[in-house]
């Protein structure tokens, strides 16, 4: 109990801060709930309603901590064909249901769906629904408004309308025009000026600010009407009582048509993915660094949903914009969502009238530039650096769903990812066949530094993405976590996309995720995030260093020691030791060696046996050469017989007066008596006090290794701290002897 | 003790490019567990044949091997199950086919009939060679399951007779058994204390089984367990396949139904695709 008191402390401790922050966002969603709603083509109040109920609803019943939720900027696309087919109380009517649909997934606990959608399509799709922002809103702010039949048409008229500011009759358009330019500019410049008080102030606040300041300054000062044309001012804001009285009935009476369903299932789409993606990315900007609960959220969005449908209200999402100012602005828990809806419904009761004075061409510059950013330019020159076919997806997802619709669009995404992927691996049956298997292993390696160890086999593509994600899920971020994708033929952008954020969450959280087994994989770009191929036969790519290799090569600079990624053919060194009596050395490479090459630690592939009985081993191995002669021996563990059977014959060497490092350890060699003589105190204790490791003498230098797959960088820091340390004691121990 | 010595080993065989690999691994497998060896062939009996075998027999060095070459005719799968009833046979061994394009073995459709079938404990090969690849490591699983206890000791025996020194028993945990959905820190923290004491009870049970046998069996054996939370069937395979193991052994599977293929578990993930070779305790 003691703890919940703390909480209730800490609560109203923050408290102050949250109220403060969600008055900063307050001023954000006000312009923004308006500016949406009237793209939506719905009565301007409606994005308020959302933000409202959903400020109210989410912060109770929410699952997560710092989000704020409120209408959507992805979702005008969809709500302008609902309002088109099924009318303003018919598109309320959706709203509802996919409010419904929404607390229904989440129920079911399918907050995991956004994982099955591929990255570069739903970056094709948020670009898409950029440009229908964009083209609709960019003729209003231009003092042009028209009506056209398809979303590519508006942008195509774009040109026109931006000739056409040029020659128009009537002064108040020319005016219009110029407060939606004025207005642009702000957004536009507005991150670029550098001045504390100015940032005060969100640049969409200021647009309203600067809006009603003006229309005050022609009517008191000028004492002349407000030069924008009146269509263009924003109108019918309806006053506190007004919006209880006016509170539409929903039109259920197109629940058996198709086209109804049809958009009930693109608004639900649309809000789910947004919700998601947004929670998942307010999630890393979290300073206290907890997990959201997803589908609880998706529950509390999904009953404000019905909520705000039947108050007149759009859909209520989480939104990742207002989120983020929320954060900066020290927002720490639900409150300040409370307070957000609070300060809304107060500026909406003392200053509705005033609203009236800001000119639509300015609020529709706000989502101008939300519809620019979403489908930037920079975008498609991040996506086409992956590689060439994410362009693909992405162009295929864009020109879909701005031609046919949304649905079809991000279909069409998750279709063509597949085909590419296919053709890429020329080999269906590798999905077809292994697609329902749960490919992915999880567990606690017992040995050692008890690491998470997760093994993914087949292929892991943005189809089966979900698997490994519950695994890693499971395992908390302070952890450990090593993901081997050495069994994996082939891995999509998507994934490494998702594994890199989480590397970055473990990395915050005090963890470690690392991933191996990638480095023998083909890619066509230079990129980090680009998919990745196992391609038999070809002997080795360097055209792109995994995460793993330039994580390695810092190593490298740390220790200064040289990088070397290629192969090195020649392995006679090692030729000599034992171990590799028996064994086949295929290939080392991303070697670490100091100047004389003395010291070295490289990746290692070997091979035992031939043709059908081949077994392929990697790992990752320390050679040290030493001036001095010193006995042939062979250390390890007690009971790592497999790594020795190859010296059977020999016998456990008990060392004098150590019996406990005879019990632990297994000794051999070809003279025992040198051998003894040489474990002295000193060596023995080393061993004793220090991590387990394989440790083998050719007579003139020394072989350090330990698992058999190829070590984690963390691994391999501490295989050269263990290999520096026994290089001095052995440099020592011959100083003693001789 | 209770598991069965295996005294008659058989092996069905086809006059393929891989019959002399079969035989002698067969040959070996039967020396070293001391027993009789049968070769089933179904096909009309020739000279010929018999003097193929013999010479691949005599070939790999098996001096002291006792076997007998079984004719028969009829339905493979009917005829080999009726021949192993007969001679009372104990082991029967099956090899794999392997996939082309990557190192992947799975098993032939007669081989699979054979597996489901069968009335003795079965061993399938992935790498059966002409010469002998030593069997180190050994992946046993430790299902809570009656059967186990005698899988675990049979697999003493064969690791024993085998010349294995390192044991691994695989706990599989199903995930269901994790009653908590993990959705934020706490409902992880609660998931994680509660694995941790379904680990503790595997570990116990298991070792319970341990206790019951014999230390002269455990001698010269290293015997590790490792716990893992996954599909049964699949994630043992998966875990012998990264841990190299040389033979994974398993419960002979509970009467599986047409239904079975379609939602593939326990054994026929196995079947699918071998991760090493496998042997079936029954």
């Amino acid at each position: 109990m003691t703890k919940k008191k703390t909480d209730i402390k800490g609560f109203f401790k923050a408290l102050p801060k949250n109220i403060f922050s969600g008055f900063v966002v307050s001023l954000i969603a006000l312009p923004l709930g308006l500016g949406l709603a009237m793209a939506s083509e719905v009565p301007p109040i409606a994005g308020v309603i959302a933000a409202v109920v959903g400020g109210v609803l989410v912060s109770i019943l929410g699952g997560s901590n710092v989000t704020i939720s409120g209408p959507g900027n992805g979702l005008v696309g969809v709500i302008l064909v609902a309002v088109a087919t099924l009318g303003l109380n018919g598109t309320y009517a959706a709203i509802i249901c996919s409010g419904i649909l929404l607390t229904i997934l989440g129920f079911l606990r399918m907050g995991k769906l956004a994982d099955f959608f591929p990255s570069s399509a739903i970056q094709g799709m948020l670009a898409a629904i950029g440009l229908i922002i964009l083209g609709k809103q960019f003729h209003i702010m231009m003092g042009n408004e028209m009506k056209l039949p398809g979303s590519i048409d508006y942008l195509l008229a774009i040109p026109s309308t931006i000739v056409g500011v040029f020659s128009y009759s009537h002064s108040g358009f020319t005016y219009a025009a110029i407060s939606g330019v004025i207005a642009l500019a702000i957004m536009v410049f507005y991150p670029k000026i550098r001045n504390k008080y100015f940032h005060l102030v969100p640049a969409p606040m200021w647009i309203v600010l600067i809006s009603i300041g003006v229309s005050y300054f022609y009517e008191l000062v000028l004492q002349q009407p407000h030069p924008v044309d009146p269509r263009y001012m924003i109108s019918n804001i309806p006053t506190g009582g007004q919006i209880v009285s006016d509170i539409p009935t929903p039109n259920f009476n197109l629940v058996n048509s198709i086209g109804f369903w049809g958009s009930v299932l693109a608004i639900t789409l649309i809000a789910s993915i947004e919700s998601l993606l947004s929670i998942k990315a307010v999630d890393q900007l979290d300073p206290e660094k907890r997990r959201s609960n997803v589908n609880r959220d998706l529950k509390a969005l999904g009953l404000a949903t019905i909520g705000s449908g039947f108050l007149g209200g759009l859909n209520v999402v989480t939104v990742i914009a207002r989120s983020s100012v929320n954060v900066n602005n020290g927002g720490s828990n639900r409150s300040s969502n409370f307070a957000h809806a609070t300060f809304l419904v107060i500026f909406i009761l003392l200053f509705s009238t005033q609203l009236t004075r800001i000119p639509l061409p300015a609020l529709m510059a706000i989502l101008v530039y939300t519809g620019y950013k979403l489908a930037s330019p920079s975008n498609v020159v991040k996506i086409f650096k992956i590689g060439k076919e994410q362009l693909i997806i992405f162009f295929t997802t864009l020109l879909v769903t701005l031609f046919v619709g949304l649905i079809s669009g991000i279909l069409a995404g998750v279709l063509m990812t597949f085909v590419i992927h296919v053709i890429l691996n020329k080999d269906l049956e590798l999905f077809i066949k292994n697609w329902r298997k749960p490919n992915v292993l999880m567990f606690k390696e017992k040995k050692g530094d008890q690491h998470y160890y997760i093994n993914v086999k087949h292929f892991c593509t943005f189809l089966n993405f979900y698997r490994l994600k519950e695994k890693l899920n499971a395992i908390p971020e302070t952890e450990d976590v090593v993901v081997d994708l050495s069994l994996c033929e082939f891995v999509d952008h998507t994934v490494m996309e998702n594994l890199s954020a989480y590397q970055d969450v473990f990395h915050k959280r005090g963890g470690h995720l690392e991933i191996i087994g990638l480095d023998l994989h083909g890619t066509d770009s230079e990129h980090p995030f680009a998919l990745r191929r196992l391609i038999p036969g070809i002997p080795f790519l360097t055209g792109n260093l995994t995460k793993r290799q330039t994580t390695l090569k810092e190593i490298a600079q740390g220790y200064s020691l040289e990088y070397e990624v290629d192969v090195k053919g020649n392995t006679e060194v090692l030729d000599k030791f034992r171990y590799f009596k028996t064994k086949k050395i295929e290939k080392i490479y991303n070697r670490l060696f100091n100047e004389d090459d003395s010291f070295s630690v490289f990746d290692i592939h070997y091979s035992e046996g031939e043709f059908i009985a081949k077994e392929d081993v990697r790992t990752t191995m320390l050679h040290i050469k030493l001036e001095h002669a010193i006995p042939e021996f062979t250390l390890d563990r007690e009971g790592f017989m497999e790594r020795l059977y190859a010296i059977a014959g020999y016998e456990d060497i008990p060392i004098d007066n150590h019996s406990d490092f005879t019990k632990r350890f297994y000794l051999l060699g070809k003279n025992p008596y040198r051998v003894q003589e040489y474990f002295n105190d000193d060596l023995v204790k080393f061993f004793e006090c220090n991590s387990y490791y394989h440790v083998e003498s050719d007579g003139v230098s020394l072989l350090i290794f330990r698992t058999q797959r190829t070590s984690g960088v963390k691994e391999i820091k501490k295989l050269i701290d263990f290999g520096n340390r026994l290089r001095k004691v052995v440099v020592k121990e011959v100083q003693v002897a001789y | 003790m209770s598991y069965t010595s295996f005294k008659n080993i058989a092996i069905g065989i086809a006059f393929s490019p891989t019959l002399e690999a079969n035989v002698s691994e067969a040959a070996r497998v039967s020396c070293m567990f001391g027993a009789k060896l049968s070769l089933i062939h179904v096909g009309p009996r020739s000279d010929e044949k018999i003097s193929i075998i013999d010479q691949y027999i005599g070939n790999c060095g098996q001096s002291q091997l006792s076997y007998e070459i079984i004719f028969t005719e009829g339905d493979p799968v009917g005829v080999i199950l009726e021949t192993v009833k007969e001679h009372k046979i104990d082991l029967l061994l099956l090899g794999a086919l392997k996939q082309e394009k990557f190192v992947k073995f799975y098993l032939g459709s007669i081989a699979r009939k054979l597996t489901r079938k069968a009335t003795c404990s079965v061993l399938m090969m992935t790498n059966p060679s002409v010469i002998r690849k030593p069997c180190k490591h050994m992946v046993v699983n430790g299902l809570k399951d009656a059967h186990t206890e005698h899988t675990i000791e049979t697999a003493f025996y064969v690791a024993h007779s085998l010349g294995s020194n390192q044991l691994t028993i695989v706990e599989e945990i199903e995930q269901e058994k994790v009653s908590i959905k993990i959705d934020d820190d706490q409902s992880l923290r609660k998931a994680n204390l509660l694995k941790e004491k379904l680990k503790r009870q595997e570990e116990l049970r298991v070792q319970g089984i341990l206790s019951h046998i014999p230390s002269d069996e455990k001698k010269d054996i290293q015997v590790s367990t490792q716990p893992i939370f996954g599909q049964r069937g699949y994630s043992i395979g998966h875990y012998a396949q990264i841990v190299r193991a040389d033979l994974l052994v398993m419960n002979a599977p509970k009467k599986s139904s047409f239904l079975d293929r379609f939602f593939p578990h326990d054994l026929e993930h196995i079947l699918n695709e071998l991760p090493t070779d496998v042997l079936i305790v029954r």
